[in-house]
């Protein structure tokens, strides 16, 4: 599912993008099987799924519109809250906490994104920054509603009724790992096909030369907007996702230091491909997870893989050559 | 009540000017070189502790003026064997860059100066109070007012007298006719990045008088610098001093009625800023886009 990159090629039965397809979803659907042989645990594998969600949203308008987002984390964490928030206080459901966060996240984005589409760069990337900070210190002040510094607790993932069968979430184990796993195929599949589209290949078109997409009389405000607005939908769906695996929604979800990891997650993925930020969260979280184990001043690790990256890496581990050409 | 209010006013004019020192800065290195600099938060952190580690050899006022100074020259040398290299890159580049930098910073200084808060001392005159009856205004509230004042003076002042502001303020608007006119960009550049950290390095010697020392002090300085430049009008250096100014101000004055909401308020002004005048108070229309 490389998405738009490869139509002039020949189809042949089994090609490159073919067997990446099948080599990642191979690769997810057995890591229950494999991560504890390599001493990870299921947790771990949930968090990249729910950070590679993230990234790849993020990336529909980093890599695919050519707009950069610094503010990402804050419909991630509106996602987070909202799930959250639906199981303490309102209903003991889990999809109906879902609903709830990607709407909070996805129409907060959408709103905002009205105000900023005429923006441009660093520009655009400031406001986003400035924004998503809002939400910050709304969580961390707004004590008695959101549990302030030490976060929202005090509710748990409900199990979902399927007619007979119950899906029982409440375990750590496998079953909430499939449970993610299938909510991010499908997320994942919808991208796909969102970028597949005439939709899709006229955000392409807006990235690669906004002047001459303008002359052909593409609306490019509006369809940044979109993008902007189906980017934060998916981000604030990762990050209900993301309170239902920890049980637990945290104001640092909202800071704009996980927006900065998104972006080099997608970076060091490779930017301008459809899976690079999937493999580049994998990277990410387990370094991540490894170094804080490792050291205290894991921060100057973290901060030097991004100066690396930055300098010796900028086109990322599925990158080509060809698509770091500024449009 | 009047002596709540005056208090307030007074805190705001002195986190305004904080947020202008802070704010100048950055805009100086988004205006000609396009680099948003998170790590600004970490040069003025690193100006109060050089100023801390220099004063006791230095004396106070030895360390005001060449903690400023050095903290300039580490971040041309940063500028000079990093940054550069990105300029022409997406601007993604240079905003992950700068962020990793911002931690790296963080770290170090926790590391070099410990994790926990630090003391700056203050020549006794400074820290006497005014008078009695204005017992919450100590002379070095005055004092960092007045540094600030002379500095933002001094620097306009530079900018708009002086050859190389002048051509700073040019490159501002038509970097590549500047280039093409002869001047070289790369040294202007780099010195600009010097100027805005050597800005960052004085707030932080003031800051670490008001406040004391801790690793992450810049941290909550950062983000209303950002507003102070959107409100102001990204382009503008007239109107990031504005832009702090105002949100100091509000932020202080919410502080009195309805303390909560002191950080909400800066948010708020930003919103009404982006939705009614979108290109800022003072900004010129086509710089933000």
């Amino acid at each position: 599912m490389t998405v738009a990159l490869s139509t002039s090629e020949p189809r042949r039965l089994l090609g490159r993008d073919q067997l990446t397809l099948v080599v990642i979803w191979m690769a997810l659907i057995t890591v229950p099987l494999w991560l504890p042989l390599l001493g990870g645990y299921t947790a771990l594998a949930g968090r990249v799924l729910v950070f590679g969600l993230a990234a790849m949203a993020l990336n529909l308008l980093l890599g695919f519109t050519g707009v950069l987002s610094f503010g990402h984390a804050a419909y991630f964490g509106l996602g987070a809250y909202g799930a959250g928030l639906t199981l303490r206080y309102l209903v003991h459901s889990t999809p109906l906490a879902m609903l709830a966060g990607t709407l909070l996240g996805g129409i907060a984005g959408t709103l905002f994104g009205l105000l900023i589409v005429r923006r441009r760069g660093v520009y655009f990337a400031m406001c986003t920054i400035a924004f998503g900070q809002l939400w910050y210190y709304l969580a961390y002040s707004w004590n008695s509603f959101t549990g302030g510094f030490d976060g929202l607790r005090d509710f748990q993932r409900a199990p979902i009724a399927l007619g007979p069968f119950t899906l029982d979430l409440t375990g750590g184990g496998a079953t909430f790992y499939f449970f993610l796993l299938a909510i991010f195929a499908v997320a994942v599949a919808l991208m796909g096909l969102i970028l597949r589209s005439p939709f899709g290949r006229t955000l392409i078109a807006i990235r690669e030369n906004e002047r001459r997409a303008r002359f052909l009389g593409i609306p490019v405000e509006r369809h940044i907007w979109l993008s902007f607005s189906i980017s934060c939908f998916f981000t604030a769906l990762a990050g209900t996702l993301y309170a239902l695996l920890n049980n637990f929604a945290d104001p640092l979800t909202l800071h704009y230091t996980l927006s900065g990891y998104f972006v080099v997650m997608t970076v060091i993925g490779g930017m301008r491909t459809f899976w690079g930020p999937l493999v580049g969260a994998a990277v990410f979280v387990m370094l991540q997870d490894y170094i804080s184990s490792m050291t205290v001043n894991w921060m100057s690790f973290i901060g030097l893989i991004f100066m690396l990256v930055v300098l010796f890496f900028p086109r990322g581990l599925l990158g080509t050559k060809g698509l770091l050409a500024k449009g | 009540m009047a002596q709540v209010i005056l208090f307030n006013v007074t805190n705001g004019l002195i986190i305004g000017a904080f947020y202008v020192l802070m704010a100048l800065g950055l805009s100086l290195i988004l205006n000609l070189s396009n680099v948003i600099n998170f790590a600004h938060g970490n040069f003025l952190a690193l100006g109060g502790y050089l100023a801390f580690t220099l004063s006791p050899t230095l004396g106070y006022w030895g360390a005001l003026l060449v903690s400023p100074l050095l903290t300039a020259l580490i971040g041309v040398a940063i500028e000079r064997t990093m940054i550069r290299r990105i300029y022409s890159r997406d601007p993604v580049y240079s905003l992950l860059f700068t962020f990793g930098l911002a931690f790296v910073m963080q770290d170090a200084a926790r590391y070099i100066w410990g994790p926990n808060g630090l003391p700056m001392g203050l020549p006794d005159a400074l820290a006497q109070p005014i008078t009695a009856s204005l017992f919450f205004i100590t002379w070095y509230r005055v004092f960092m007012v007045a540094v600030v004042i002379i500095t933002v003076v001094g620097l306009f002042t530079f900018l708009r007298r002086s050859r190389i502001g002048l051509r700073i303020r040019a490159g501002t608007l038509d970097l590549e006719t500047v280039s093409v006119l002869g001047v070289n960009v790369r040294n202007l550049r780099t010195f600009n990045f010097g100027l805005g950290c050597l800005l960052a390095g004085l707030s932080g010697v003031l800051a670490a008088g008001q406040i004391g020392l801790n690793p992450n002090m810049g941290d909550d300085l950062l983000l209303p610098s950002f507003i102070a430049i959107i409100v102001g009008g990204v382009g503008s250096l007239i109107g990031t001093l504005v832009g702090g100014l105002v949100i100091g101000l509000a932020a202080a004055l919410t502080t009195v009625f309805y303390p909560s909401a002191s950080e909400a308020v800066i948010y708020a002004i930003m919103m009404a800023v982006l939705l009614i005048r979108p290109r800022g108070l003072m900004g010129e229309e086509g710089m933000m886009s």
